[in-house]
């Protein structure tokens, strides 16, 4: 129970640092966007001489109106402030450019993000697990060497490349996925038909291209079943007659999964991040997209306010898969002496 | 180690050979003669006062020895070992061009006038020139006029140099956290530890983009330290890891006996053990650094100041018809350099794990002990 604790409480400790390491770009370093903004307008608008307080009442003001932080107040309270809002309102601010509060843009965007992502990353790590005991159990026959191939040519190509491919060949050229947009024009939400095929149809092309990015395991998982299957205890196993099915998925795949484990609550980091980077390739609307337009617009309370969003479901998704690690390895009792990735 | 060698009269040979710390190696006084066996005295000769006869080297002998053991050794590995030789190869033809594309564009006094390979320019050549077709344009030029293949060569720099910066951030920080957090434990390991599960959690790509839009970075070496930021934490758990079962080996133990710095103990005896997890680390950091480059390029989220293969894949993006394949290879042209590249890294961190697979490396070697016997 303890470790439970220790591990949502170091969750916790690490949002707050997230938070306050957002503030600290956005507000204290010399060349953050607040600092930027104010020495941009005081060139603009002070010619010559020492500004008055008139004028920099109204630079404060702007400033405040375009970041939704105020330069004038120091840092301790803007600090307590921020937080403040963020931890007991959920205000993130206002973005500046489309004029709505930033929680209510990202948390409407949030669900087609997981949507896309979560689907990758079970069916990438699903597949790649399948496949690698496959390799494993045919280990030397044609099946692996060319599966091993294939696997390694699949890690030189970084998963964006398979999106523009898959981009130019299915949609571009073929036509037979959307280039952009999430749900078909002129249907009704709801539990129809048309409607949940539209959804399927624009969603096919970004999971499989995080399917990609998710596929990385299937080596790893390979050799962690081969070392598995030559201990002395799997031979037992056969020697008492259980069936091989039992021996494959409740003896080899189950030791053979731990190691692995880790590196798929990686693929929880790494997969959010770069959902930024994907739904930006196929245009598709949801919180990276929303995330590059405000980059590009130099939305800064919207940028800020989605890193916050991006760290908090990263480490929803690991807290998750670390305390379930208890499941697959009952070795593990709360795991008080286990590193904890 | 050095036990045995007390006894012996010409107590200065030891010392003077016995430069690697834990090479067990029992000298006689050999600079009279090599008569080793009568130097401890005839009579009373006991387990304490006998010394074998292992003759000092030369200093020509010991530079043998170097080299076999440190060049000979490990590239009669790499060169056994396909993948190793395929990636070197790659990795050596990209430097290499990066060196040609330095030296062609330079103004340094001397090498004003060499010019290898053009700077690429508008209009050199007519627009979408397939490849293969032409000398003057052997991958074809795109929607500019360009050669694709003069933009490639032109990239290799500021590629090298992002590369370099990034990975070597990431491995020198990893190591750094790791090896002191393993080795000192205690108090240090814990806060080191806090820190680097922290910054393992924060979203990586999310971070970078962030800062990369606040700062708008324009050298390529810049970029390359930015991108190195989020490597380091995976890093420093596995080094971490593997010196928690180092530092317990008896030669770290005996080095500690010796009184020897923590700083000696850590370079000569960790550091030099972990080698194979750091050289394999920096390819893949490598690797990561050219994907994460080349994707943040592509999107227009870094200012485009550099030539660069994300920034010809998003010329190339814009500016073809993607739905006309002769338009297409103006962005395969990169999007297969990336490919290529990066399978080099790949291969060569494989190749490179052979070659710190001690074993392996016995067997090539032929001055060691087995090879002598022999």
């Amino acid at each position: 129970m303890s470790y439970y604790l220790k591990r949502i409480g170091q969750s916790v400790v690490v949002f707050f640092v997230t938070v306050t390491a957002t503030f600290a770009l956005y507000r204290m370093l010399p060349f953050g966007p607040v600092e930027m903004m104010r020495v941009n307008l005081m060139n603009q608008l002070v010619q010559q001489g020492s500004p008055t307080p008139q004028q920099v009442e109204k630079i404060n003001r702007m400033v405040e109106a375009y970041t939704g932080i105020n330069p004038d107040k120091p840092w301790y309270v803007a600090y307590y402030e921020y937080l403040h809002d963020i931890v007991l309102y959920q205000d993130f601010g206002v973005s500046i450019v489309k004029r709505e509060p930033v929680f209510d843009i990202l948390f409407e965007a949030m669900p087609w993000s997981l949507f896309i992502s979560i689907y990758g990353l079970a069916l990438g790590t699903t597949v790649s697990l399948l496949l690698g005991a496959a390799m494993a159990y045919t280990e030397g026959s044609r099946f692996d060497t060319g599966m091993t191939i294939f696997s390694i040519l699949n890690t030189t190509i970084p998963y964006y490349i398979v999106a523009i491919v898959a981009l130019i060949v299915f949609s571009f050229n073929l036509g037979w996925f959307p280039s952009g947009g999430r749900m078909t024009q002129g249907t009704t939400p709801g539990f129809n038909y048309p409607f949940i095929a539209g959804i399927v149809e624009h969603a096919a092309l970004p999971i499989l291209s995080s399917f990609v990015a998710g596929f990385g395991g299937a080596l790893a998982f390979r050799g962690n079943c081969i070392r598995e299957m030559g201990k002395g205890y799997i031979r037992l196993a056969r020697l008492r007659g259980i069936s091989q099915g039992r021996i494959a998925i409740r003896y080899v795949g189950r030791n053979a999964l731990l190691p692995v484990y880790t590196s798929i609550m990686m693929g929880i980091a790494s997969l959010f991040g770069s959902s930024i980077i994907l739904e930006t390739i196929f245009n598709y609307p949801a919180m990276g997209f929303v995330t590059f337009e405000a980059l590009m617009d130099r939305d800064y309370p919207l940028i800020m306010g989605s890193f916050v969003f991006f760290t908090s479901l990263t480490l929803l998704g690991i807290l998750v898969a670390d305390l379930t690690y208890g499941i697959i390895d009952p070795r593990v009792k709360g795991g008080a002496e286990r590193e904890s990735y | 180690m050095r036990a045995t060698d007390d006894d012996t009269p010409s107590d200065d040979t030891p010392t003077r050979d016995d430069d690697s710390g834990r090479d067990v190696r029992t000298d006689g006084g050999l600079d009279d003669g090599g008569d080793a066996r009568t130097d401890g005295g005839t009579g009373d000769e006991t387990v304490f006062t006998r010394t074998s006869d292992v003759p000092t080297l030369t200093r020509r002998e010991k530079a043998r020895r170097t080299f076999d053991r440190r060049i000979y050794a490990p590239l009669a590995v790499l060169v056994r070992d396909w993948r190793a030789v395929v990636g070197g190869t790659i990795l050596v033809t990209f430097l290499l061009t990066g060196l040609v594309a330095w030296v062609s564009a330079s103004n340094w006094w001397l090498l004003e006038s060499v010019v290898l390979v053009e700077q690429p320019s508008v209009m050199e050549g007519p627009i979408f020139t397939p490849p293969f077709q032409s000398m003057a344009y052997p991958l074809g030029t795109g929607v500019m006029g360009k050669s694709i293949f003069e933009q490639l060569v032109h990239a290799a720099p500021a590629m090298i140099q992002m590369i370099l910066a990034g990975a070597l951030l990431s491995v020198t920080i990893g190591t750094l956290i790791g090896t002191v957090a393993g080795y000192r434990g205690g108090a240090i390991d814990k806060v080191l530890m806090s820190l680097t599960d922290v910054v393992l959690t924060i979203p990586g790509i999310a971070l970078i983009i962030v800062l990369a839009a606040i700062w708008e970075p324009r050298s390529p070496l810049i970029v390359g330290l930015l991108l190195g930021i989020d490597n380091w934490p995976r890093l420093a758990r596995t080094i971490r890891s593997e010196v928690l079962s180092v530092r317990e080996e008896s030669f770290t133990e005996a080095s500690r006996i010796m009184g020897l710095s923590q700083f000696t103990i850590l370079r000569r005896d960790i550091i030099s053990n972990l080698m194979p997890y750091i050289s394999i680390n920096f390819a893949n950091g490598a690797r990561t650094i050219i994907f994460e480059s080349v994707a943040l390029y592509f999107l227009g989220i870094l200012p485009f100041t550099t030539l660069n293969w994300g920034v010809m894949m998003n010329e190339a993006y814009n500016g073809a018809d993607l739905t006309n394949p002769s338009q297409l290879h103006w962005l395969f042209a990169p999007m297969l350099t990336i490919a290529v590249v990066s399978l080099g890294f790949i291969l060569f961190a494989q190749g490179l794990d052979r070659i710190f697979n001690v074993r392996l490396r016995a067997r090539h070697e032929s001055t060691t002990a087995d090879a002598e016997s022999q």
